[in-house]
């Protein structure tokens, strides 16, 4: 019994890592674009887009690498046509994200049935064309250990190379942001982009740059979705992970490692509810499967309704900026 | 206009800009401007607003970019298309609403886009070291690893220059540098500006103040209407008449009021207190009285409690603790009010901000001109407005307030400052309310509109209406206002006749370093 619990424990922790991988890369993509001022709902549309294009290119050319490729230059083309209509044009951040987002979820669709001919979906990938898990050095020797050697080898190793990917972006995005000329600049401009014009540097160029690596980060989580943590490309399958990530970003006020940590909360309680599937619990007998599954937004909400209103937005999050007279 | 060309070619030209035209859609906000500022000296440049003094300076600082025109900075000519040129070519702005990150520290404030390599870690070394020789160099101190939002407004502006001196700015334009300060770091602002001139240092100041000008200037140009129409060594000119290069006519600089005859208290504020929702205390225990047939003037650094008084007196913000009597209704915590029912007590409210609370821009000027009476039965039928009604209305209120241009369908947003303010005091003061609450009548407004305002402001008092007068510039309270409150920190730290009030002791109080003893108590008469 207490073993069972423990392998239950492990597997919902190991599973919570994968199922947080496109969150957090999601979240890094959305802190880079928020804290320059860009306001971005198309995270979503972007993970979709880069879900679709990775398993397409994956599937015709049987490599994960040039998938994954496709998926950022896609993804990073969708970047500059939102960083176009709300940097160059002034536009209305959310409109555009949400233009972008009605889009890929046609688009991938129409594609998808104009090239493989199934309804929408990709072929199924071997697992040649896929990123599949690695062990990581040491876990046979480590894995004797007691609990530590539970956690090495059983939670930590034996995920793809993507999902480590998202944990180094938490570093590199704190590193990028706090210890570099670009990240103060960066900082600077979504709080006040007047004081980063009248230093003479560009408002444009900054934020162009900021959405683009969004861009990346996002392509890295669409190409996880579908060809790392699945084998082929289904119809909408990012599934509101865009959307959770940005809560995420939210809930961990616009920083790296809180980000990180909410992503993982989202991930845990998205694992649980898997778990809980079909479990009968004394005195209340078995929960519905919707319940279940609907748990993870119902507390996405509760949690934000309940912590968000401390979290301080960057300032010129989502204000275009104008040189006014 | 004749002017007198004050500079010889002798002296090295820090600055000579060579016919600068510059237009906004069908607005020139220059024509033809030719200026000459000698190195090492402090040059004013003074003019109404929309004169296009900020336009100019910058159009020199590269946030504009001139239609046509040269600019020459010490005898070279430089093209100046963005900020990075201005800098590059040593010129350094303090801006009026200061360009600095709340959240970062002084530190990352002045390196921001200065830094001395990719990575952080040298830039701040090296920042922290060149901020250092500037302190010693100019005695410019500041905490260095202080956040922006921890710091008073005083604090910012040394930020400001510290930045741009950190750029190697040989010439340091301020946009309205004083309009923030207290008098007390006004002087220690001048200080500085005098000794960054000795260290050879060309500054330019944008002001409305004819009294800065003449205090701390060695010359000064007057734009109007977008065109500089004379330049004068500062010593050779007068306030009078600058004043009236600046207006086109001759302007009285002071305004003519008998005594008050104050008679029954019709605002009483007794122990009011607010807090934010921080829990910081906006409002602390204030207690205060107006009379009917008397102003009563509200002076302090801005940010020290006025808005949230004028906000509770106007029923915006409900009070937190104490009581508000106005004109016999009394408001408390338990029974807040709202400004609807606020005006139904014969209380108007001139909003300090015009912009924001005064009117709304997008709207004609006749909607402006109704906002807070719209409910009113003479506007409204059974369902709809009655458009004609209102547009009477308008006529008389720009008539009787000379409004330019008397047109009630005109965007409110396409009327001058001052004639917006006008027309707001002409919807506030056309009821004859027995309590006017007036903030910052005069902000922004054209020294001509200003005469006019205050005639206004005072004609309602000798009608018998009680005014509370909540201002910024300490000229403005000592000649309009009967007695003058100063508050600090939310408090009501002294009060002075007005007649009895100078300069230097309002600036103290307002700083809080100095309370009189014997002024605070009030002579009510029988």
């Amino acid at each position: 019994m207490d073993a069972n619990i423990t392998t239950e424990i492990i597997s919902t922790l190991s599973a919570t890592m994968r199922v947080s991988t496109p969150l957090i890369l999601a979240a890094m993509a959305g802190i880079f674009s928020e804290r320059s001022g860009i306001v971005d709902i198309s995270l979503e549309g972007k993970l979709l887009a880069g879900a679709f294009i990775s398993a397409a290119v994956a599937a015709v050319t049987g490599s994960a690498w040039l998938g994954l490729g496709a998926a950022i230059v896609v993804t990073m083309l969708l970047s500059l046509l939102h960083g176009f209509a709300s940097i160059t044009h002034n536009g209305d951040q959310v409109v555009s994200g949400v233009a972008i987002n009605i889009i890929v979820s046609g688009m991938t669709v129409v594609l998808g049935i104009a090239w493989f001919h199934q309804s929408g979906q990709t072929p199924s990938l071997p697992n040649t064309a896929r990123f599949m898990p690695l062990h990581l050095p040491g876990s046979e020797t480590i894995g004797s250990i007691p609990i530590l050697g539970d956690i090495y080898t059983k939670i930590l190793s034996g995920h793809n190379l993507l999902v480590y990917v998202a944990f180094l972006s938490v570093a590199l995005t704190w590193w990028v942001l706090f210890k570099t000329r670009f990240g103060l600049r960066l900082r600077a401009v979504g709080e006040n982009p007047k004081a980063v014009d009248t230093a003479g540097i560009s408002v444009a160029w900054l934020r162009y740059r900021a959405v683009l690596i969004a861009g990346i980060l996002t392509g890295i989580g669409g190409t996880y979705i579908s060809i790392a943590q699945n084998a082929s490309f289904i119809r909408e399958m990012s599934a509101g992970q865009g959307y959770i990530a940005l809560a995420a970003m939210i809930f961990g006020k616009w920083k790296p490692v809180p980000a990180m940590f909410a992503s993982l909360m989202f991930g845990f309680l998205d694992a649980l509810s898997i778990r809980l599937q079909g479990v009968e619990i004394a005195g209340i007998g078995q929960i519905p499967v919707q319940a279940i599954q609907a748990l993870p937004y119902i507390l996405t909400v509760a949690i934000l309704a309940s912590f968000a209103g401390r979290a301080i937005a960057p300032k010129a999050d989502g204000v275009p900026y104008v040189k006014e007279r | 206009m004749a002017s007198t060309d004050t500079t010889s070619s002798e002296l090295t030209l820090a600055i000579d800009l060579r016919n600068i035209s510059k237009s906004f859609g069908t607005v020139q906000a220059n024509k033809h401007v030719n200026l000459k500022v000698e190195a090492g000296t402090i040059h004013g440049i003074v003019g109404e607003n929309g004169a296009g003094k900020s336009t100019l300076m910058s159009i020199l600082y590269g946030f504009y970019e001139a239609d046509a025109g040269e600019i020459y900075i010490f005898g070279k000519r430089t093209p100046i298309r963005n900020s990075s040129d201005a800098i590059a070519a040593g010129i350094g702005m303090v801006h009026q609403h200061f360009m600095l990150v709340e959240n970062f520290t002084v530190l990352e404030n002045v390196m921001l886009g200065a830094e001395s390599g990719a990575m952080l870690g040298r830039s701040i070394t090296d920042a922290a070291a060149e901020l250092d020789r500037l302190e010693r160099e100019f005695g410019l101190a500041v905490e260095k690893d202080a956040l922006i939002s921890d710091l008073p407004v005083g604090q910012l502006q040394r930020v400001e220059i510290l930045k741009a001196l950190y750029r190697g700015a040989r010439i340091l334009i301020l946009d309205e540098p004083t309009g923030v300060l207290t008098p007390q770091e006004t002087d220690q602002l001048f200080a500085i500006l005098r000794s960054l001139r000795e260290q050879g240092t060309t500054v330019i100041i944008i002001t409305h103040k004819l009294r800065e000008i003449m205090v701390l200037t060695d010359q000064v140009s007057v734009m109007r209407q977008g065109e500089i129409v004379a330049s004068r060594v500062t010593s050779e000119t007068s306030r009078e008449e600058l004043a009236e290069l600046m207006v086109g006519r001759k302007v009285r600089m002071s305004i003519d009021k008998t005594p008050a005859q104050p008679g029954e208290a019709l605002l009483r504020v007794e122990n009011l207190s607010v807090h934010d929702h921080y829990g910081v205390a906006r409002l602390d225990r204030v207690s205060l009285e107006v009379r009917a047939g008397e102003i009563v003037g509200i002076a302090g650094v801005s940010g020290n409690g006025q808005s949230e008084l004028l906000d509770v007196l106007s029923g915006i913000l409900p009070p937190g603790e104490g009581e508000v009597l106005i004109n016999g209704h009394t408001v408390t915590p338990e029974h807040a009010t709202n400004p609807e029912q606020v005006r139904s007590y014969s209380v108007a409210h001139v909003p300090e901000d015009r912009l924001k609370r005064g009117l709304v821009r997008e709207f004609i000027a006749a909607e402006s001109a109704i906002l807070g009476y719209h409910n009113a039965s003479e506007y409204n039928g059974v369902f709809l407005t009655k458009p004609s009604a209102i547009i009477d209305h308008t006529h008389h209120l720009m008539e009787a307030f000379d409004v330019r241009p008397a047109h009630p369908t005109l965007k409110s947003a396409n009327f001058s400052g001052g004639n917006q303010q006008k027309l707001i005091l002409a919807r506030e003061m056309d009821p004859g309310p027995k309590v006017l609450l007036v903030g910052q009548p005069t902000r922004g407004v054209d020294i001509g509109a200003i005469e006019f305002i205050h005639k206004q402001i005072v004609a309602m008092r000798d009608e018998g209406s009680a005014v509370l007068l909540v201002s910024g510039e300490l000229d403005e309270l000592m000649s309009l206002a009967d007695r003058i409150i100063v508050m600090f920190e939310g408090r009501i730290v002294g009060e002075v006749a007005a007649s009895e009030a100078d300069e230097k002791m309002l600036g103290l109080m307002m700083a809080n370093a100095h309370t009189p003893t014997s002024t605070v108590s009030e002579e009510v008469p029988a």
